[in-house]
């Protein structure tokens, strides 16, 4: 079971009361407990089961303007007196730096409504092999699947924050994770594709037998795939990579990226960055949300910020020190976004995919060639030849870049919208890539 | 060393009859302690922003009957918590029936020192360092607009306590320095990237003249990109440049031969043993017993000595890499490829210092053949997927070659390729094999692993280039 509120509320506040005794001015302390439980089929029999209890603090003390933090797994007493003298005895030593401080206490969460971020429902292992079973005999049904692994994993984490400002929260929070990723092969190739599902109460996980099936399908339709040659073209990505572009949209409009000059969006707040179309929303209140939170990593309020409105960049995500850098007040974004989507679009799947005569649709990416400085971006694809709306063959082995202030103007979003991860995007679509190929 | 028992209200005595006691009937398992010390000291921005040190300890419990693997893992060193790991273990595997195989080769060779290097330089110290480098790189180009640098030190001591009370432990120190730089003109941005490291102590390592390199070397890099061009689009030939570029063997067939893969067959080199997968003069060793490097380690995480490995021998496939579950399922010996990030993880067959040989030609030699293509000295990242085989990297510096010259700077692309046929594209080898700087860290199944590459200049005969000019 994971350790209760007063468990970890004892540990931070034994923390933060040595850290004044020791000296510290302020300080601030995460507390948290992660229990998980998971078990691996692969080919239709048990491979691997794994349990994992996870204790972890996080302490940082400040002495006026000067800042040291620590970590660590073992919470004995003994060993967080040690830590915490050395800690304080770093921060002496370590050079001021005049935006480091907590908070803001008015910004600090001080109401919590119920989010339904927690299911106590217990899986056995035994439940678990069950679902696993379903799941490989569908993922395996066809022949041309040669190899399939799952998994289904159940986690529950519970934490406290607590600092000097008489911050003190916490909750818990669950997540049940399934995956299948199967192997197909033909006499030309091999290819591996997945599918998974991830939910916060055990209920709402998608069937196994379906995402079984569904993994299968996507593999088999890989195979013998072929390379394209190098051109111009719109290139469509399917919805579990077109939620990446908002991950590096993110990552360029984050106060810390923006304040140190390293970021394609710099001095962009109020100008347009995408189409008029375009929308770009993080929510952390979505009940049963992925990536719902009360507050954020420093315990401050979070609201609902429309980021980008018709186009136009509205809001960075800002944390405390950085935002004391651009003086700016904290929007509750220190560790980032909630449920960050993108508006729907108005069309519709079927429609975006007959947009263009011609054009390829992206299911894989591969490489890190997301360059947030420049919005240079370059990464290895894998997908299928599309005409006249259909599926005409499976392509690899290919590259597509462009640079994101272009590819950002050029988005084209479907009305397919779903919330399966903590960030979301419908089909999208981007005129005027350059693919490389033959 | 560890003491991993003196806090704990656990002896040694009582944690080794649980361990034999839950192994009874598994065919081989241990328990694994860790307890590992770190810090990072990040200077950015004119300042130091971050002072962290962490101390990490626990330990993994495993067992394995068949190719069943039950694990367990906990922060607390208790009588209740390895309990509670040894029944979640037993639960699994209830059915278990095989023979412990105490068999483990022992050596008592050492490739790096017992040494703490977080505590061989006080805070103090390392500070002026990271201050100083802000300052020479400030002082050097007026179009700096951010420094970045940072030091990063760990200490890990572990132990693994094999059925019967058989004891194994290594001490392990690991020391990084990076700088990134980035300048502006013109309203252009591009940053350098450089680092350095090893398993040894910052004092051997850091000289002046060693850090003064590393930034000379991230501003060197970022200078060439201020001025680089589109990329071009689609195949062409490829020089890779001597030492870090081989991350391009550690992608493109490194990750295709390690032995769970090709156990499960899920590898493009699974029925490839013996043929010939690599142009003749092509060789790659995985070795592990090079002193002080990033990749070496004296045993690996199941207590297994390391080696040096040949996997591909002039051109011909030889051996795979392999830990004890999968040698033991594929009828081999383990090659002390069996690694784990940490004791939350599973051990898997992992790469250490993968490195192609020497040849003959010379990297003037490679260029002036080529009439149209690239000439990539230096790469981010990259990634592969082992079963179709598709390898990419991302470049960043790279030249374009025009009629057997070098032309100009080309910005950062990917290069995507074939793992299985790339090596028989490979066409010149060259005199001139480099280590890499000791920065590269490996990623499988999500796990980090600190891994070391090797390589001489090689012209590959046809990649793709992810640029954006057709």
């Amino acid at each position: 079971m994971v350790k209760d509120q007063e468990f970890l509320e004892k540990k931070a506040l034994y923390c933060l009361g040595l850290a004044k005794k020791l000296g510290a001015t302020q300080s601030s302390v995460v507390v948290n407990n992660s229990v998980s439980e998971t078990v691996n089929f692969r080919n239709k029999k048990l491979d691997e089961s794994n349990r994992s209890d996870d204790l972890g603090i996080n302490i940082t003390t400040y002495i006026g303007k000067k800042k040291s933090s620590i970590s660590s797994s073992n919470l004995l007493n003994d060993n967080l007196n040690t830590l915490m003298e050395k800690c304080v005895e770093t921060t002496k030593n370590t050079p001021e730096d005049e935006f480091n401080s907590l908070p803001d206490k008015d910004l600090l969460a001080k109401t919590i409504k119920d989010l339904n971020l927690f299911d106590d429902t217990h899986v056995e292992n035994d439940q678990k092999i069950d679902y696993l079973k379903k799941l490989e005999a569908s993922a395996s049904d066809d022949k041309r699947i040669i190899n399939t692994e799952s998994s289904f994993s159940e986690n529950k984490s519970n934490f406290i924050l607590a600092n000097s400002d008489g911050f003190c929260n916490g909750y818990k929070t669950s997540s049940f994770t399934a995956s299948s990723v199967t192997v197909a092969k033909d006499e030309k190739s091999m290819e591996r594709d997945y599918e998974y599902t991830n939910k916060c109460f055990l209920k709402d996980l998608d069937d196994a037998e379906e995402l079984g099936k569904l993994a299968a399908t996507q593999t088999i339709r890989k195979l013998s795939p072929k390379k394209i040659g190098s051109e111009k073209i719109s290139v469509i990505f399917d919805k579990r990579i077109a939620k990446g572009m908002l991950s590096t949209f993110a990552s360029a409009i984050s106060a810390s990226a923006v304040s140190r000059g390293t970021s394609f969006l710099k001095d962009k707040i109020n100008q347009n960055i995408f189409s008029k179309r375009i929308n770009i929303i993080d929510k952390p209140d979505i009940l049963k949300g992925l990536g719902s939170r009360y507050f954020d990593s420093e315990g401050v309020k979070t609201e609902t910020l429309k980021l980008v409105d018709q186009g136009t960049l509205k809001h960075y995500l800002i944390d405390t020190y950085n935002g004391k850098k651009l003086n700016l007040k904290s929007n509750g974004r220190c560790g980032g976004t909630s449920n960050l989507y993108f508006d729907n679009g108005n069309i519709s799947f079927k429609d975006l995919l007959n947009l263009n005569s011609k054009s390829i649709y992206i299911t894989e990416t591969i490489g890190h060639g997301s360059n947030i400085v420049t919005g240079d971006y370059s990464v290895g694809a894998t997908g299928f030849l599309v005409e006249q709306g259909e599926f005409k063959y499976p392509i690899n082995e290919i590259t597509i870049a462009g640079n994101f202030k272009d590819m950002f103007k050029n988005i084209t979003l479907a009305n397919d919208l779903e919330f399966k991860y903590a960030t979301n995007s419908p089909t999208m679509m981007i005129d005027g890539m350059v693919v490389a190929g033959k | 060393m560890s003491n991993f028992f003196e806090k704990s209200d656990l002896s040694r005595g009582e944690a080794e009859n649980i361990i034999s006691e839950t192994l009874q009937k598994c065919d081989d398992g241990e328990l694994y302690l860790e307890n590992s010390k770190s810090e990072s000291i990040l200077l950015d921005d004119n300042k130091i922003k971050n002072s962290n040190y962490t101390s990490d300890l626990g330990f993994g419990f495993r067992a394995i009957s068949g190719e069943i693997v039950a694990y367990s893992h906990s922060n607390e060193i208790s009588k209740n918590s390895l309990k509670q790991s040894s029944d979640n273990l037993k639960s699994t595997l209830k059915s278990a029936k095989g023979t412990y195989n105490h068999a483990i080769p022992k050596s008592n060779k050492k490739y790096y020192e017992n040494i703490n290097p977080i505590e061989q330089k006080s805070l103090n110290e390392k500070i002026k360092i990271l201050n100083d480098v802000n300052e020479y790189i400030r002082s050097k180009n007026n179009d700096v607009k951010q420094v970045t640098a940072n030091f990063l030190g760990e200490q890990k001591s572990i132990e693994i306590i094999r059925s019967g009370g058989e004891t194994l432990s290594d001490v392990r120190p690991l020391i990084r320095f990076n700088v990134s730089v980035m300048l502006e003109k013109n309203g252009r941005k591009e940053t350098g990237v450089y680092g350095i490291g090893g398993r040894q102590s910052y004092d051997s390592y850091l000289k002046e003249d060693n850090w003064k390199n590393v930034c000379d070397e991230a501003l060197r890099i970022a200078s060439v990109n201020l001025e680089s061009k589109p990329a071009p689009a689609g195949e062409m030939k490829v020089v890779l440049g001597p030492g870090w570029p081989a991350i391009l063997i550690h992608e493109a067939v490194g990750h295709g031969l390690e032995g769970d893969f090709n156990r499960k067959k899920t590898s493009a080199f699974h029925n490839l043993m013996g043929q010939k997968v690599a142009s003749e003069g092509v060789t790659i060793v995985d070795d592990g017993t090079i002193d002080n490097r990033r990749g070496s380690l004296t045993i690996d995480d199941e207590g297994t000595p390391t080696e040096k490995t040949v996997l591909i021998e002039n051109g011909v496939l030889k051996n795979f890499m392999q830990d004890r579950l999968n040698a033991r399922l594929m009828n081999t010996r383990s090659t002390g490829s069996g690694r784990r990030e940490n004791y939350r993880h599973v051990v898997l067959p992992r790469m250490r210092n993968t490195m192609m040989l020497s040849g003959k030609q010379t990297q003037e030699e490679m260029i002036k053949s080529v009439d149209k293509g690239i000439f990539a000295v230096s790469f981010g990242g990259g990634q592969v997927d082992i079963t179709s085989g598709k390898f990419v990297f991302n470049c960043t510096e790279a030249y374009e070659i025009i009629n057997g010259k070098i032309g100009s700077p080309i910005k950062g692309a990917t290069l995507i390729g074939d793992g299985p046929s790339i090596l028989k594209e490979v066409s010149m080898v060259g005199n001139d094999m480099m280590l890499d700087p000791g920065i590269g860290t490996c990623g499988k199944a999500g796990q980090g692993v600190p891994v070391g590459v090797a390589q001489p200049s090689i012209l590959i005969n046809k990649m793709t280039v992810g640029g954006t000019k057709l």
